[in-house]
């Protein structure tokens, strides 16, 4: 077919978290410009099944952007080129036919490799267990108007709660630094009336669970905003900052 | 371990410090910039070296310039400290890295352009901090005319020429020569020890370079500071960033750059 590319891909290939792990070069031909990033290491994976190889273990599900999946660092940058898009919404249309393209895993020490580009993102798992919800009575779901909540908070505390806790934040950041996410899971509940009563407990525990995962502190660089594919804002980091400086100061718990 | 120690040992805490001391060292640089800028005036340097006499004999400048000393200490260990944690937290790298695509370069590079500051303060303290206070900076004598004004310098020394010193950092006194009034001055003369340093071209070199990496550092880290601190917000963002750029990323550094550039090439 016309208009089809031929490609180079060099990919992390890593048995398991102990293994050393290399990158294997896979030349992949007639890829379509219509086809997903993750369509085209199916056609790879497909023809390395059929040569009784190994294939390529990588994170994916929903394939519809909304999941938090995938997870491919390619070409330097967290998902790809393209910006507010994860890598199974990256089409082939973005590269070109002759491009060699890398992907490597997401690289943190708190999320181990588990094969090839799959990690461990449990680390995430257990920041939320430490304090990103909020405890209520199991029933019959509120009236919605019950509680008055300003439009402006609202659409804050949506647009946070917008993260789909990819990773995309850590593996940007030159420190590797969860800030992004974690701010985002504190800011979802410290903007609504509901999440008030945890508020001070919740940003304590968290950051505690977020230094005790071994992830890296926050310099600010703002490359954690600029390859978020939801776009979630810096300003949420400055909100987690404020509440946890003010809840050390002022928790009523000693 | 008490709240405290919980709260200074987590990465927010300790970026607070950070960022504390940072802001901190900012606003010593809009004072010591300001300051320094009577190298520039036509008095033999009878200002500056007053204001030398000044800074260092005040009481309340000694207190703020003790903390001043631990700031920076503080500032740099830290920051060196928390670079160091942080290469730790990925400790296997990228094979490619496309960092401009979603950062500027300078908030990349903070500890090597923090690094190169520090060489600077250190080299920078014992030029003239150390040789001021421990080192053999001659003393001068101003005659200075209170009716028209006049000022006249000369090394002040005994009559076969050697260098005499003073018990004080200065000493005044009011004399009448032809009928008109004159005020002696006689003071340490840092100086003409600041224009001798000056006559280098490379230490005024790594004086250049190091105002670029200041520069380079506030242009970053001021603005970066707020946003530790939880400042972060559309009303007062445009000024906060209009500081870092115009007065802590330009001015302050083009300032001081001006100090050697004067005394290299004019003076």
């Amino acid at each position: 077919m016309s208009g089809n590319m031929n490609l180079t891909l060099k990919v992390w290939r890593q048995k398991n978290k102990d293994d050393r792990g290399k990158f294997e070069t896979y030349p992949v031909q007639h890829i379509s410009p219509d086809m997903s990033f993750l369509e085209m290491f199916d056609v790879l994976n497909e023809r390395l099944i059929n040569e009784g190889k190994d294939p390529v273990a990588f994170d994916h599900d929903c394939r519809e952007g909304i999941c938090g999946m995938c997870s491919m660092f390619i070409n330097g940058r967290p998902h790809g080129p393209l910006q507010g898009v994860t890598t199974c919404q990256l089409h082939m249309r973005s590269f070109k036919n002759g491009d060699t393209i890398v992907v490597e895993p997401w690289r943190a020490s708190a999320f181990p490799v588990i094969k090839d580009l799959a990690v461990d993102r449990s680390a995430f798992d257990r920041i939320i267990s430490a304090g990103g919800f909020i405890s209520v009575n199991t029933g019959n779901a509120q009236d919605a108007n019950s509680i008055p909540i300003p439009k402006d908070d609202a659409d804050a505390a949506f647009a946070a709660a917008t993260c789909i806790g990819c990773g995309a934040c850590v593996a940007a950041c030159k420190n590797a630094s969860a800030m992004l996410f974690v701010s985002a899971k504190v800011s979802q509940f410290a903007l609504l009336p509901q999440g008030q009563a945890e508020r001070q407990e919740r940003v304590l525990n968290m950051v505690a669970q977020m230094d005790a995962e071994g992830f890296g502190s926050c310099t600010n660089t703002g490359a954690c905003e600029a390859e978020c594919p939801k776009g979630i804002s810096l300003s949420n980091i400055a909100r987690m900052n404020r509440d946890y400086i003010g809840a050390q100061l002022s928790v009523q718990k000693a | 371990m008490s709240w405290l120690t919980r709260m200074f040992s987590s990465t927010i805490g300790q970026k607070l410090i950070v960022a504390l001391t940072g802001l901190f060292l900012c606003t010593f640089l809009v004072v010591h910039m300001t300051g320094n800028l009577q190298l520039f005036k036509d008095d033999h340097g009878m200002s500056f070296n007053m204001y030398s006499v000044f800074m260092t004999t005040n009481p309340l400048i000694k207190t703020v310039s003790y903390i001043l000393y631990f700031s920076i200490l503080f500032h740099a260990f830290k920051g060196l400290h928390l670079a160091y944690k942080n290469m730790k937290a990925r400790p296997v790298g990228y094979a490619v890295v496309n960092g401009k695509a979603n950062s500027h370069w300078t908030s990349r590079y903070m500890g090597i352009l923090g690094t190169i500051i520090l060489v600077f303060i250190v080299v920078h303290m014992n030029d003239f901090w150390a040789e001021y206070k421990f080192g053999h900076i001659p003393y001068v004598q101003y005659t200075e005319n209170l009716e028209s004004g006049e000022i006249t310098a000369k090394p002040y020394a005994d009559e076969a020429g050697n260098p005499k010193s003073i018990a004080n950092k200065a000493e005044e006194t009011i004399v009448s020569i032809n009928g008109v009034d004159h005020k002696i001055t006689i003071t340490k003369d840092l100086y003409a020890e600041v224009a001798e340093t000056f006559k280098n071209p490379l230490l005024v070199a790594l004086y250049l370079i190091s105002m670029f990496a200041i520069g380079f550092h506030l242009y970053h880290g001021f603005q970066s500071g707020f946003q530790t601190l939880g400042l972060n917000h559309p009303r007062y963002n445009p000024a906060i960033q209009f500081l870092s750029t115009w007065v802590f990323a330009i001015i302050i550094p083009a300032g001081f750059a001006a100090m050697p550039l004067y005394f290299l090439l004019i003076k």
